[in-house]
């Protein structure tokens, strides 16, 4: 694999791959700055035979100064934050138990990785009528059996909801990771620090956690990525009331509620910049666990 | 103060007893190792003794305590682990300093004790490494600085230098034993090499299937082996073993003969055979002899100045004094 020739031979052979896979990128993402620099509303005849108006910046700024958009950003970290802190600790937590030998270790995990097999806008329909129901609702039937007035869930309580929603399917992933990475402790660590002294749970946050640190670092960037795009989930169950507008679902109801393309457009990057930015933290914040 | 005493000690995991009872007392200050094939039993013994492991019955003493269900930590004995068990995201000063911190030491002992260790055992230049820049020798230095600066009453060492290559080895096996002389504090040292045993211990404990075969220093069991797994056992290369005529004549079921305690020449001797392999190691040799029509192969160490060929003839002679007899169920014949 060092010789000049099997090295251009290898270029070569990577090149269609790699075309593909940057027109696959760089396409969409053209057409959107393209469209986010344009008026374009196909329902008042707009379209790109007859040609675009060219507007400049004002697609920005009235994205932007929309009443919405600001909240659309707090909504969206809160999401973000609120499933990461949730889905890590309480991640944390289920791998040590797993971890445990116990009976009926193998159904108990295939049990627990289950709720990342549903779709997202299954899990939200089903969280939406049979759990969070304010009526017929288990969590509601459960209330009424303490004797407390049920939650009006997704209407008093909704961002807490969705959060609890996208927590539960997300939870699976972050156990799993967390797991694997528990069971590649050195028992014999363990070991030395019962010796040394430590109680249980000093060797978890002295030893275990510490070696964790870097699997909790993967969860959290892969994580992230994909929960700053969270749309079904919201879709189905809130449709973007009672403050759960995310800025993806911001961008979609440009887009297709009011058919404005280049308010959208402009959305859309101005999600590419708050992606990166966020990207851009949790790299300095975890990033420095993945320096072997 | 480290005397340890097991008393009709006895692990079993599920139906599997790994170790019979067994009773063993290590006197306080000894240099003591556990030797033994894989699967022994010794390593166990060990985890018992520091209380990784629960005992299935008995009884062990620490300085006369009743310690069988003491805690770990609570024992005040310190280990060193086969793969070191460093903390590898802790800096060396930490890890060291880990078990201090754990007990609550106050800083300035804290810093005392690692400055003491870390002089002792050459890291004080990599106090503010984290053990994966270190040398294998190195990690194994701080897994022993660890152990010390708790002052333990005894040392466990669970086959502490078997991840060092040989050169290393022979270092650390003098510094271990060095170290022994300056703290004069109990050890216990567990390992499957006889060299290691034979070259650091004041007391050998031999093991197989988890029942002890002989206990005594290290010259006792080269000298009178109780048996033929001990005589097996202790010393390098193995004793060789004859079974038969030549054994009945001297009434024994099998004699054994060390290959250092057979005279070879070219010609005229009790044995004769042809070399096989010839292993020169300079200062000796050790010759590989078939075709002597008592055992499959003997083998016999001559000065590294003898000379003979693969396929020469050569003659052997046993030293009468030297020869260990064994009974038909392998015990010793004194």
């Amino acid at each position: 694999m060092a010789t000049q020739q099997s090295r251009s031979a290898a270029r070569l052979m990577m090149a269609p791959a790699v075309v593909l896979l940057l027109g696959w990128m760089l396409v969409p993402l053209i057409m959107t700055l393209y469209f986010s620099f344009k008026k374009y509303l196909p329902l008042r005849g707009d379209s790109l035979e007859n040609g675009l108006q060219w507007v400049g910046f004002q697609n920005y700024i009235r994205f932007v100064s929309s009443s919405s958009f600001w909240p659309s950003v707090q909504t969206t970290l809160i999401i973000v934050g609120g499933v990461l802190v949730i889905t890590v600790v309480l991640g944390v937590l289920l791998a040590l138990l797993l971890d445990q030998p116990m009976w009926g270790q193998g159904v108990v995990r295939i049990l627990v990785i289950a709720p990342f097999f549903v779709m997202p806008t299954v899990s939200g329909l089903v969280w939406k009528n049979m759990f969070m129901d304010p009526i017929n609702g288990i969590l509601a039937h459960t209330w009424r059996f303490f004797g407390a007035e049920p939650l009006q869930w997704l209407s008093q309580h909704s961002l807490e909801s969705i959060v609890l929603i996208v927590s539960w399917q997300w939870l699976p992933f972050a156990t799993l990771i967390l797991l694997t990475a528990i069971q590649s402790l050195d028992s014999e660590q363990l070991e030395a620090a019962e010796m040394d002294g430590a109680s249980s749970l000093k060797r978890f946050w002295f030893i275990i956690l510490p070696h964790l640190s870097r699997a909790i670092t993967i969860v959290i960037l892969i994580q992230t990525i994909f929960l700053l795009s969270v749309f079904a989930e919201i879709f189905v169950t809130t449709a973007g009331a009672f403050g759960t507008k995310t800025l993806t679902y911001l961008i979609f109801q440009r887009v297709l509620e009011s058919q404005n393309v280049g308010l959208g457009s402009a959305g859309g990057v101005y999600a590419i910049i708050l992606a990166n930015i966020v990207a851009i933290f949790l790299m300095r914040i975890v990033g420095k666990n993945l320096d072997a | 103060m480290g005397q340890i005493t097991l008393q009709q000690v006895q692990k079993s995991f599920g139906d599997t007893e790994v170790i019979p009872p067994l009773d063993l007392t290590i006197e306080d200050g000894e240099f003591v190792v556990f030797v033994g094939p894989s699967g022994c039993g010794k390593s166990t013994l060990l985890r018992l003794i520091a209380g990784l492991e629960d005992v299935t019955a008995g009884t062990i003493l620490i300085d006369g305590k009743d310690a069988t269900n003491i805690p770990p930590a609570k024992r005040g004995l310190a280990m060193v682990f086969q793969s070191y068990a460093l903390y590898p995201h802790m800096s060396v000063r930490k890890n060291i300093a880990f078990p201090m911190r754990m007990a609550k030491l106050d800083k300035a002992e804290q810093d005392r004790r690692i400055e003491q260790a870390a002089a002792a055992l050459n890291l004080t230049d990599y106090l503010d490494r984290r053990p994966g820049q270190l040398s294998g020798g190195q990690r194994q230095r701080v897994a022993i600085g660890r152990a010390i600066v708790r002052e333990p009453e005894a040392f466990l060492f669970d086959e502490p230098l078997s991840n060092l290559d040989a050169a290393l080895r022979v270092g650390m096996r003098l510094e271990i034993s060095e170290l022994h002389n300056r703290l004069a504090t109990t050890m216990i040292y567990v390992t499957h090499d006889q060299v290691e045993a034979m070259t650091m211990a004041d007391k050998i404990v031999v093991l197989q299937s988890g029942i002890i075969e002989q206990v005594g220093s290290p010259l006792e069991l080269y000298k009178t082996p109780r048996n033929r797994f001990v005589a097996g056992f202790i010393g390098s290369p193995k004793m060789n073993f004859v079974e038969g005529d030549e054994a009945v004549k001297h009434d024994a079921h099998a004699i054994g003969i060390r290959p250092e305690h057979i005279d070879v020449s070219p010609k005229g001797g009790t044995w004769s055979g042809t070399v096989g392999v010839a292993e020169h190691l300079g200062s000796d040799t050790f010759f590989h002899i078939h075709e002597t029509g008592l055992a499959e192969t003997l083998t016999v160490r001559a000065p590294g100045d003898v000379q003979f060929k693969h396929g020469d003839t050569i003659h052997l002679t046993p030293r009468a004094d030297q020869i260990h007899r064994f009974d038909a169920s392998g015990l010793r014949i004194s």
